[in-house]
This record gives structure tokens, sequence and C-alpha cells, in this order.
């Protein structure tokens, strides 16, 4: 096994499936001849032609609609949208086009395109450059989305996505590219060398899309989280002093109901984090969720911890950002209700 | 199996390592340029305007032919500080970044006659739509650095109240308009201003600013085509510096036409300008602003110019440009041409520009301390912290009251 950061783990599976693949492209800004603004791509193009890895002009919507039509044509395209933050401007072509190809043609045309793209925040990156769309998007009926919290999964995932005939969304926490974070921003930073999930093996691998993974077993109540939520809700745990079950959601559509279900009906209590906005994000769908499954277990109201209804401001990070406090205080309230 | 690709990559001319060419820059001579009447119909004007390159300063500095603003002497230094003051600054803020003072910066060296002579072109009440990298408008308005440093700041005299990034200003009593990290947002918006200004029979226009990279987005053709359908009261700038972070400006299609032969195709006519050129950027503002102004409708102008700096305190040109490419550019540094320009017009001297140099950076030294008193990312007094609920809709909604309560509940 090797020692990978999150970068490494995605770029290792881009180049497996490069390799294996030759229908396999990557199309997006800087991606190439540069490697990408995060390195992502680094020494892809060099390695698979500039025909494989391909910058594009400063246009997402050229971009997915670019790898709609390469898909179309039997390529099997890999966008990067350089931040989450800059995906609007392709939104009508993933919306309308890329998530609805395959039904509106009775199943006989579709594009399996895989977009990637670094969202959150703690970057200092302002309202620009941390976002976390994904509600925005499992709103929509056709995408498949997925979140990765380590670069065991990163890799594995990815490798699945780029394999799925089905869109994929692939969202990346940024934050922890280089090492997990547990929402401590005075902490000096933690490398992946150091965490089990920085673990990968150099070869090919693949995980299955739609499988949530329990990280740490508890009895007390059941967290629901991915992304760098993951990491800040088990230091929360300990900071709350309480058996938590953390679910790491992982892929969002489809959504692993069995382990919710198992895990909440276990503990009888249930807190959701996210980063995004809170109003109508994927929170919601997971505690109506766990109202709809688990309703009969339940003993304490569900509580959501996610950033405030309001753009991310770049002074306030930490305010805004859904801290180790503010869920462990969630993770206190559910325990005490009831 | 083997493919053989067929489809085209562009290619820029240099790499690290290799040699700078810029071979593929077409260039006038200063003067060729015909300047036509303002109301010249487009068809009679496009090719020359759209294809060569407007240029007032010569080989030997001196201002020829029909584009020569005959700016006076007063003029003339106004520009050139504002020009410096800009240069300095970039330099200053640059250096506070990599002390950790604030947490992000763009420069915008080697482009600053783009911004100020604009500036000194258009009128006051003009409304301007920025990119990231247009800070010469703000100081050619006459805007206090002291400002623009507090926002670097995200400080308590923040005009953006600590929301944005730094570099991402605004300024309402200058009429300059707020910078989105979205690219190119702002082009249809400065169309849509300038309609405003139309309906409502007044005299104002807009002018924007996007770089060859951001051309690329959809946005430019929604800015372009409702700019010519209605023949908006509209100046839209180009700024060609070459470089979109690592991609060079082939790949927004400059390869095939310059990025001022866009206009015509809208029905709009194209100038293509010398960017480096104090004098030539003033008159071809000039001239695209009273188009605007005599409801001749909208202009295109591509600045020819070069960023010869990184694209922002996060890049590293070496990985995919020459070093010193900018030494090769071959239209020169704005700054030093313009100046050149005067000491042989006898409307400046070398003992003159050293004196101002000492007296901008003098003010820059007191600015920053002024601004650092308003609060710096470690010290000094804080914006309140429940500002953060503020702003997202005119009053504060229900839910984000609930959250308010939420967050000083956590905060005790
Ligand atoms: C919609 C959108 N996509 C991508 C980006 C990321 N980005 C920021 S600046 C930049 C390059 C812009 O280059 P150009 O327009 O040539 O302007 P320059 O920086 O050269 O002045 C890119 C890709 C963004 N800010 N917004």
């Amino acid at each position: 096994m090797a020692r990978m950061t999150m970068i490494q783990a995605l770029n290792s599976a881009m180049d497996i499936m490069l390799d294996r693949d030759p229908d396999v492209v990557i199309l997006g800004e800087d991606v190439g001849y540069f490697g990408g603004v995060f390195r992502a791509t680094e020494g892809l193009q060099r390695k698979y032609g500039e025909h494989r890895v391909i910058d594009a002009p400063i246009a997402e919507g050229g971009i997915i609609g670019a790898a709609i039509g390469m898909g179309v044509n039997g390529l099997r395209p890999i966008s990067e949208i350089q931040f989450a933050d800059y995906i609007y401007p392709g939104f009508d072509q993933i919306v309308s086009e890329l998530a609805k190809l395959r039904y509106r043609t009775g199943g006989e045309f579709f594009a399996p395109v895989t977009i990637r793209t670094p969202c959150g925040g703690g970057i200092r990156g302002g309202q620009t450059h941390s976002q976390s769309p994904e509600g925005v998007f499992t709103h929509v009926c056709g995408l498949k989305i997925i979140m990765p919290s380590n670069p065991y999964d990163a890799k594995g995932l990815l490798i699945s996505a780029i394999e799925d005939d089905d869109p994929v969304l692939f969202f990346e926490p940024k934050r922890i590219y280089n090492g997990p974070f547990d929402g401590d921003p005075d902490k000096p930073a933690m490398p992946w060398s150091q965490h089990p999930k920085g673990e990968v093996p150099e070869g090919y691998y693949s995980l299955p899309i739609g499988l949530a993974e329990v990280v740490r077993e508890g009895e007390d109540l059941t967290v629901l989280c991915y992304g760098t939520m993951v990491h800040v809700c088990e230091a929360a745990a300990k900071l709350a002093e309480v058996e938590a079950e953390i679910v790491d959601i992982r892929t969002m559509i489809p959504l692993d109901v069995d382990t919710i279900r198992q895990s909440v009906e276990k503990t009888g209590r249930c807190v959701i984090v996210h980063e995004a906005t809170r109003f109508s994000g994927f929170g919601a769908e997971l505690s109506a969720t766990v109202q709809e499954e688990c309703f009969y277990s339940l003993e304490a109201p569900i509580e959501r911890v996610t950033g405030w209804d309001t753009p991310y401001p770049h002074a306030f990070e930490w305010d805004y950002f859904p801290g180790q406090k503010r869920v462990a205080a969630a993770m206190v309230k559910v325990m005490e209700a009831g | 199996m083997t493919r053989t690709p067929r489809l085209h990559i562009p290619h820029p001319p240099a790499r690290p390592g290799d040699t700078p060419d810029f071979s593929y820059v077409d260039i006038s001579p200063a003067g060729a340029v015909p300047r036509p009447d303002v109301t010249t119909r487009l068809r009679d004007i496009e090719r020359s305007l759209a294809f060569e390159m407007v240029r007032v300063l010569d080989e030997e500095h001196a201002a020829v032919g029909p584009w020569d603003p005959h700016l006076d002497h007063h003029d003339l230094q106004v520009g050139l500080r504002y020009m410096l003051l800009t240069r300095l600054f970039d330099e200053r803020m640059h250096r506070m970044q990599r002390q950790g003072k604030i947490s992000f910066y763009m420069k915008s060296l080697g482009e600053e006659a783009v911004s100020v002579a604009a500036a000194q072109a258009l009128e006051p009440g003009d409304m301007l739509f920025p990119s990231y990298r247009n800070q010469g408008l703000h100081f050619a308005r006459g805007r206090n650095p002291v400002d623009l440093m507090c926002q670097l700041l995200s400080n308590t005299r923040d005009m953006c109240k600590g929301r944005q990034m730094p570099v991402m200003y605004h300024w309402v009593r200058g009429n300059i308009f707020s910078i989105s990290g979205n690219l190119t947002t702002q082009y249809p918006q400065a169309v849509g201003w300038a309609m405003a200004s139309a309906i409502k029979g007044e005299e104002d226009i807009a002018a924007a600013w996007i770089g060859e990279g951001s051309s690329a987005e959809a946005d430019f053709h929604h800015a372009m085509t409702f700019a010519s359908v209605y023949m908006a009261p509209v100046v839209l700038n180009i700024v060609n510096n070459q470089w979109a972070i690592s991609t060079f400006q082939g790949f927004a299609g400059g390869e095939r036409r310059p990025f001022a032969a866009r206009g015509p195709g809208y029905g709009i006519p194209g100038v293509r300008v010398d960017g480096n050129d104090f004098l030539a950027v003033y008159a071809v503002t000039r001239w695209a602003a009273e188009r605007a102004r005599q409801g001749a409708g909208p202009t295109l102008i591509e600045h020819v110019t070069y960023r010869a700096d990184a694209h922002s305190t996060s890049d590293d040109p070496s990985r995919y440009r020459p070093r010193d490419e900018w030494k090769a550019w071959p239209l020169g540094d704005p700054l030093e041409r313009l100046k050149a320009y005067m000491i042989r017009e006898h409307a400046w001297s070398e003992a003159q520009h050293e004196a101002l140099a000492a007296e901008l950076g003098a003010q820059l030294d007191e600015s920053w301390e002024e601004a650092c008193g308003f609060g710096t990312m470690t010290d000094g007094p804080t914006l309140d912290r429940n500002e953060l609920f503020e702003d997202v809709f005119k009053d504060v909604l229900p839910h984000l009251i609930r959250q308010r309560d939420q967050f000083r509940d956590l905060e005790d």
C-alpha cells in the first residue's frame, strides 16, 4: 500500500483509468500542461497526450456541453470544474441535458460524464471559492452524486464514477485534499500519511457507488455526515463525550438507506451535519428519510448542524463553518432530549 | 489500438526554458491606423480597426498619427501619477500578502494603462464594471488607498463588511461596480446598466472589462447580443494580457482572429489597441465613449497587453511560461513609455519622477498604517460577528434571526 493525499489518490484514479480505457478523456481549465490549479491532473497530459488531457477555454457550459457530446460519441469524459462555485455557467447543460438525456430518449442516448469539482470552505476563499452546492444538484433527477471524505474512498469512488454509464457529480472537499481537518483551524495541519484512510493501493480498485460507511461505531446517537464534516464530527463526539456512531454518507445519490436505518434504529437519536447551507439542503432529505424509516425508533427530535443560510463570508469563515463546538452542542442537545 | 487524433490543440509559442517568442502578435506602426468619425458606418471601418493596432507612441516615444489625443501636461501628469500609484500599491500589497498580513492579492503589473487611461477618458458619471485586475480605475477616480487596503484586510472599514475575498472592491460614490469571483458576469450587467441609462434618457454610459480568457464564457455573448440589439451605450473592453492562469490566449480563440474582430460579427465595431500605450488607450476609449453618447451604440475594445506577474498570489507562472517572457514583450512597459514621452515633451523629468515615487511611497506607508488602525487579521478592532446575518436580504428574515440567536447562544 502507498500513502497518498486525496489529490494523489484522485490523480492515481485518473491515471489508471486513462491507462485502462482509451476512451477516457479529461477536459477542464488549466488541467493539461499545468496539471490543474490543485494539481489533481499533474503529469497526466505528459503521459497520455494533449488529446486525452485537454485544456479547455474558460467556459463551464462548454466544458460540460462538450463532454456530453463526447460522451454521446463514445468517449468517457471527466470534466473538471475548477471550483464548485463556478459550476453554474454549466448548470443548464447539467440539469436539462446531462441529467435527462437518457430518460428523454427512451434510454437510447446517454453520456457517461463524470464532473469533478472541488467544494467547501475553510481556505479563506470567500463566497466564490467555498461553496458546497451538492444540494442544488441532489434535487435534480438523473445525476449520481458523490462526496468522499478520504483518499482511499476518493480513489475507489472516482474509478467507479468514471466506469459508470450514468452521469456522476463528484464533489471533492478541498480543505481535506492534503490532510484530514477536524474543524480546528488553530491546530497544526495533519497529513494524510498519519491517517489510516491515507493508505491507498497503487493499482486498480473500485468502491461501489451507493454504500455509506460506518466510520465509528457507537451506541448513543447516530451522526449522518459526509466530506470534511466526517472528521469534524469525530472530533466533536470526543468533545461532547458521547459514543456517537458516525455514518459517512459518501454517496448522496443513490443513498444507502439501509445503513442509515440500521444505525438510527440502534441509537434512537440522530444528528445530521453538512457544511452547505441549511434550508433545503441535503440534510433535509436525510432528516425526512430518518423520519420516514425510523420514526418509531426515535427518542429525540433530529438535529441538523449546517452552514448558516448566508453566503460564505471571508472574514467570518470560522463563525460560518459548522465546527466542533456547534456539532458537539447538537449532540448534547439530542442526548438530553426525550 | 492506436489512434491518430486530428484535433487541433493550441500551443503557446514558448514554455518554461524556451526563448520567448511574440512573433504571433501583429503590431501596426504607430500612427498607421486611420481614425474614423464616430458616426462612420461599421462596414467601412471594421477591418482596419479590428485587425490592425491603434498606436500613438512610436519607437522614439513621440506621439504620432490621427489618434493622438493631444493631452496637456496636467492630464499627462495625472495619468502617470495614477499609473505609478497603482504599481506601487500592487507591489506593497503583494508584499503584505507574502508577510501574511492579507490572505490573497492580484497585481496588475504591466497593465496599468488599460485602467488608468480609460478612467481618465470617461466621465465621472459613467458606470464602470471592472474585473479583478482593474484597480487602476479606482485610483484614477481618486480613491483613497486606505479604502482599498481596508477591504484587503477585511477590517472594520471594509466596504464589503468582510464578506469578500481581497481585491473584490466596489465604490458606490465613485460609480465602480462590485467585482464578482465569477468571471464575465459583469459584462451583460454593464449592458443592462447602459440600457437603463438610455431608457431613462440620461447621458451616462457604462464600461466593462474582462480578460481575454473570460471572453470564452457565455456571458460574453449575452452582452454582445444585447448591446448590439439595443445599440446600448456601453464600452466593452477585453484585456488581452496573453495569459489566463496557465492557458495562453489561443485557448480563448485568439489564434484565429483578434478578439476585437468578434465585434463586427455582432454588428459592433471592434478596435484593437496597444494596451501599453497610454495615449492610444485614452484616445480609443474617448472615441468609443463619444459613439455611445451620440447614440451610435456599443464598441468592443481589445487591449493588447501582457500580464507581467503571476495570476495571483496563489499562482507560480514559472511552471507554464518562460520566466523572462515579459522582458521580450514587444509593447514594452506602459509606465516607462508614457514617462519617456512626457520627458520628451518637457512635461516631466527624472527628478520629478523620483520625487513622485517618494511621495506616493510615503503616502502608501501612511495609508497602510491608517488602514491597520481599523483592524488587521490579528490585531485591533474587529467586525461585529452578528453582521454575518445581515444583508442577505434587505431585512433580516425570521429564519436568519433564529440562526443568529443560535449563533449568539453558542458564543456565550
Ligand atoms: C466562472 C469562472 N470560472 C473559472 C474561474 C477561475 N478563474 C479565475 S481567474 C481565471 C483566469 C481568467 O483569465 P483572463 O480572463 O484572461 O483574465 P486575467 O486573469 O488574465 O486578467 C480563472 C480560470 C472563475 N473565477 N470564474
